[in-house]
């Protein structure tokens, strides 16, 4: 920073975080090195703030770190055991609402709904299983959309619309039986202009996008969320002296 | 009071395990505590236990229990688990989650049996079996915490003997279930 | 009261059928034009006219609005009043508010299903008719009520339901039905500072062209006047917000909107209003653009307020012709005078969630109603981004009176934080359910002395989503500081099962929710599960923690204000009123999730079985 002095900060657990006008506090946390859980959020990508996931408390109130801007000398929470409580519970809504079959799920160990889990420590899904009739769309040459794994981010919409220029997806209807729908009049992924070299191919947080030819590439043990944990490697500024490689290193060892 | 409930101080604690709709894959990896599974046995003894081939159910300290439920006599066994057990644990993902026989949710049971015994390839005598000696089959394969209470909860398809063996140390000494990232998995 | 079209008539075949498709569509693209903003207009003027929308329509939409055949499904999908397969050509909602319940509702849905041989939701097999239920229609002081084709239906009885089936099976045309079924009636109870003077002298607006909009905000300031959509914000710093908000370049234009999407369960005081006391509302809407410099203005009337559609459009041509809407408003009256504004009436579609302003503003660009994230506020960018003030009917129609009368007689009455008057939709059980207006400041028992109330248990105080109050609080104050509330007020004696009212109100919140975040979508039906699980006498203990702990994920990690407060009842309930909860519990503390012996019909059905070991009990 050219101005040390004009630079404003927060706190976030006890640290001290720098941010610029405008920013978020998940913004602000990520570029610092602090890692906030989070689903629906990506960088690059405008704030959203449906997942809930990046709950944290500022200055008494409860937010979420991706929505709320930054303000100096505001004081966050995110790691204290309330906090993770409600994160926790979010997460098993999530896994509560959808069919995550991790021991049957190709995305699992690059699945980020399943690493953040990991990170806030839950170890079952408490509420009573929906188990959604879902449908499973095998109609695009390259990419699978499996509806049982969606959690309704909306990236793949944001990436579609905002990155690709297409606006392959929209979310339909509401409460409980919202779901991704895709712009066909057959309702088939394959009968849309969609592409696996669209960015909505690849920012599917857990397994509803998948590509075709990547299934299980990487042996377990070497998979992305294998090699670090989410809170190295979930979007967040790598910290030189982490004892994790890089995001980018990571891809090189697993491609 | 029986015998069996007696782990008084100083005693073995009483464990029982079962699989209800599993594939004895925790089980296995019960076992693949290793040289771990003397320690153990100092710290404990087994009940009704498809490992030492017991039938019958006494009360127990611990229950471990692998699989979801996916038909009555499971209810039936989760049930007599938890009436003995003064701790149960979900162990492995089914248990947990319902996990892979939870898939056949997504299929109509009537779908699954005419598959399985009408239409399916090669049946001698196709027709749904109705022997009362069978146990009818759940509508859903459920997690087990959905039946009765359930006391820990160990993820992992399954989950390795070191969370395992996390697991029996947070029991035996009566506190929460903290594992270290590199044990927790749900896969 | 319109009647619309003639239902008898809707839905031919073929190749007349697509004409008159693209007749409707026609009409309604000349109406509102084509941008893409329009959609849900569209798609509404379609559903009006054929039970549902069209395939062809939605195909023509798409090329016309320049919008995707996706963004099109999502929209029918997430509106309770849009449907892409037909509905009856009569389509019959009854209204399911807890005070229709308690009027009885449900023994009429059932007569009704019986006479006309249909089951809820589904279209009888010749097309004739749906009955189905919807959200409180805010008839709540003269219910049981329900929608017939957007109209609404009043004070219905068994004889009334009778009547209606015979109706529907003759296919009598709206038109010819008694003219006495569509009756809706006031019951303005107790008129207070604003509901007194019914007279439109369009004085605020004459202040407004003689003094200019600084003037006429000051007095807005001065008055205090906080908006009466129950959040409270200070009207006068919305405005001066907007106001001092920069334009977007090359949309110099600013926007006012009304929210006439009143759903909060048992409130129905802006219907009053805009029957009666149109004028005023809309003379405020103009106060306030000329105030913050708009030209812009919508009225966004909630779909189960159909009714009133010919009556504001009435109101509206009349203000034009007077020169009080359109080019150059007040010119030649002063500083203030001429200025360009105009309204337009938008329709919503059934979605309580569009009452939230940020919402209400997506849905009037034609999108699902997802609340939208904050900052930014619609006061720099709300209605195509562009510097928007939403304000509620009753703040519009305050101002109206404040620009007339100024500051200082509206602070006349009320509390230092809660300035003037409150205007409440009293209903349950009361002598006289209708329109109480009252100073701020008033307590709770007053009103419920005022209504005729005997042998209250409680009061549900601001809606589904406001606060259960018990008979030790009914001293307790409406107002800002003490009860905050957009005006519902519904009663309930002692002969009453509060458990009803958690149910009606959970399963309202479960539909409701726009599905948007997680602790909303999941949550409300988590909820709702929950208290249908000790409904039916199922739940342990246990179960009351979990709806606890998952009431409060609702309340703190939600998205937006629907999901912060749809879980009060359950809260305010298990902490006032635990034995409607306790008492129902099974002995044991932990039950399962599902009923285990119903779990099995299925296999017991497929194998023929029913020995004993096909069987599970409830208790192990």
């Amino acid at each position: 920073m050219s101005n040390e002095q004009a630079q404003s900060t927060f706190t976030l657990d006890g640290r001290r975080i720098p941010f610029e006008p405008g920013q978020t506090i998940m913004d602000a946390a990520l570029a610092a090195g602090v890692y906030i859980p989070h689903l629906c959020h990506k960088p690059g990508y405008a704030p959203h703030g449906s997942c809930r996931v990046c709950v944290v408390r500022a200055d008494g109130r409860e937010l979420s770190a991706c929505t709320a801007p930054a303000a100096a000398d505001m004081s966050v929470e995110s790691e204290v055991p309330d906090i993770r409580a409600l994160r926790v519970a979010v997460l098993q809504m999530l896994f509560a609402e959808g069919n995550h079959v991790c021991p049957a799920c190709e995305a699992s160990g690059n699945c980020t709904l399943q690493a953040v889990a990991y990170h806030c420590g839950m170890l079952t899904p408490r509420f009573p299983q929906r188990f959604p009739r879902r449908a499973v769309d095998a109609s695009h040459p390259d990419v699978i959309l499996d509806h049982n794994r969606c959690i309704l981010c909306e990236l793949c919409v944001r990436a579609s619309r905002d990155h690709d220029g297409k606006r392959v997806f929209a979310v339909s209807g509401r409460g409980i039986a919202s779901k991704l729908i895709v712009d066909a009049p057959s309702g088939q992924l394959g009968d849309t202009d969609f592409s696996a070299d669209d960015a909505a191919a690849r920012v599917c947080p857990v397994g509803a996008i998948l590509p075709r030819d990547a299934a299980f590439r990487a042996p377990i043990g070497r998979r992305r969320f294998d090699v670090a944990p989410v809170s190295r490697v979930g979007d967040v500024t790598p910290d030189p002296d982490a004892q994790w490689p890089a995001v980018d290193a990571l891809e090189e060892v697993t491609a | 009071m029986n015998a069996r409930n007696e782990p008084a101080a100083g005693g073995k604690v009483r464990v029982a395990t079962a699989s209800l709709a599993g594939c004895f894959g925790c089980h296995m990896s019960l076992l693949d505590i290793d040289e771990r599974i003397l320690d153990l046995v100092e710290l404990v003894e087994f009940d009704r236990t498809p490992l030492t081939d017991i039938k019958t159910l006494g009360p127990c300290d611990l229950g471990l229990i692998e699989g979801g439920v996916a038909n009555a006599e499971n209810v039936q066994v989760l049930r007599e688990f938890r009436r003995q057990c003064k701790v149960l644990v979900a162990l492995g993902a089914c248990a947990v989650t319902g996990g892979i026989p939870a898939m056949r949710n997504s299929v109509p049971l009537a779908e699954c049996l005419d598959e399985a015994f009408v239409h399916g390839m090669g049946l001698a005598n196709a027709g749904i079996p109705d022997d009362p000696e069978l146990p009818l089959l759940l509508s859903q394969v459920h997690p087990i915490h959905e039946v009765v209470q359930v006391d820990y909860f160990l993820p992992g398809c399954p989950p390795s003997a070191e969370a395992i063996w996390s697991l029996l140390t947070a029991v035996l000494e009566g506190r929460a279930l903290h594992l270290p990232l590199a044990q927790l998995h749900y896969d | 009261m319109s009647p619309g079209y003639d239902p008898a008539m809707a839905h031919g075949g073929g190749a007349a059928e697509s004409e008159r498709i693209e007749r409707v569509l026609r009409g309604s693209l000349a109406a509102l034009g084509q941008g893409p903003d329009t959609v849900l207009q569209h798609l509404i003027a379609q559903q009006q006219v054929f039970s549902h929308v069209p395939e062809p329509a939605i195909d023509r939409l798409v090329a016309a609005l320049g919008v995707t055949r996706a963004q099109i499904l999502a929209a029918i999908d997430f509106y309770a009043f849009l449907h892409l397969t037909p509905r009856g050509r009569f389509d019959i909602r009854v209204s399911d508010n807890i005070t229709d319940r308690m009027l009885g509702n449900a023994a009429l849905m059932t007569q009704l299903c019986a006479a006309l041989g249909v089951r809820p939701g589904e279209p009888r097999a010749d097309g004739r008719v749906t009955v189905d239920f919807t959200s409180c229609t805010g008839m709540c002081d003269q219910g049981p009520a329900a929608l017939v084709n957007g109209l609404a239906l009043t004070r219905l009885d068994a004889g009334r339901i009778r009547d209606i089936a015979a109706l529907v099976e003759a296919g009598t045309p709206l038109a010819h039905w008694p003219q006495g079924f569509f009756a809706v009636s006031n019951n303005v109870q107790r008129p207070g500072l604003l509901l007194a003077d019914l007279e439109a002298r369009e004085a605020g607006l004459a202040r407004l062209f003689a003094q200019g909009g600084p003037a006429v905000l000051a007095e807005v300031e001065r008055a205090g006047l906080r908006g009466r959509g129950g959040a409270g914000f200070t009207t006068a710093l919305k405005w001066r917000f907007c106001r001092e908000a920069p334009s977007e370049p090359g949309h110099p234009d600013k926007v006012i909107v009304c929210n006439a999407d009143e759903g909060e369960p048992g409130t129905f005081k802006d219907r009053v209003l805009l029957t009666a006391y149109a004028d005023l509302v809309f003379e405020g809407m103009t106060i306030a653009a000329g105030v913050v410099g708009a030209s812009t203005g919508f009225l966004y009337l909630r779909g189960e307020y159909r009714c009133l559609l010919d009556h504001l459009e009435a109101v509206l041509a009349r203000r034009r012709a007077r020169g009080l809407l359109g080019t150059g408003i007040g010119a030649g009256a002063g500083p203030g005078g001429g200025f360009d504004f105009d309204i337009r009436v938008h329709l919503g579609a059934g979605a309580y969630i569009c009452g939230e302003e940020s919402a209400l503003i997506e849905s009037l660009e034609g999108k699902r109603g997802i609340t939208r994230k904050r900052p930014p506020f619609p006061v720099t960018e709300g209605y195509l981004d562009r510097p928007t003030v939403v304000n509620n009917v009753e703040t519009f129609l305050a101002a109206a009176r404040i620009a007339e009368h100024g500051g200082y007689w509206f602070r006349s009455e009320g509390t230092d934080r809660s300035a003037g008057s409150k205007i409440l939709s009293v209903s349950g059980d009361c002598a006289r359910p209708g329109i109480y207006e009252v100073p701020f400041g008033t307590p709770v028992a007053e009103v419920l002395a005022d209504c005729g109330a005997r042998d209250t248990q409680c009061v549900q105080v601001s809606g589904a989503a406001g606060v259960t109050l018990t008979p030790d609080e009914f001293h307790r104050v409406l107002a800002f500081e003490d009860l905050p509330t957009a005006g519902s007020f519904m009663v309930f004696d002692r002969s009453r099962d509060l458990l009803e009212m958690v149910r009606n109100f959970a399963a309202f919140f479960a539909h409701e929710s726009c599905g948007f975040c997680t602790p909303c979508r999941v949550g409300g039906r988590l909820v709702q599960d929950l208290v249908e699980k000790v409904a039916a006498g199922a739940a342990g203990s246990h179960d009351l923690d979990e709806l606890h702990d998952i009431a409060q994920v609702l309340r703190r990690a939600s998205h937006c204000g629907l999901g912060h407060t749809a879980a009060n009842h359950v809260l305010n309930t298990l902490e006032k009123f635990p034995h409607i909860y306790r008492e129902r519990l099974r002995r044991t503390d932990y039950t399962p999730s599902f009923d285990l012996d119903a779990a099995l019909a299925e296999a017991r059905a497929l194998t023929h079985r029913d020995d004993a070991g096909s069987h599970l009990p409830a208790d192990a």
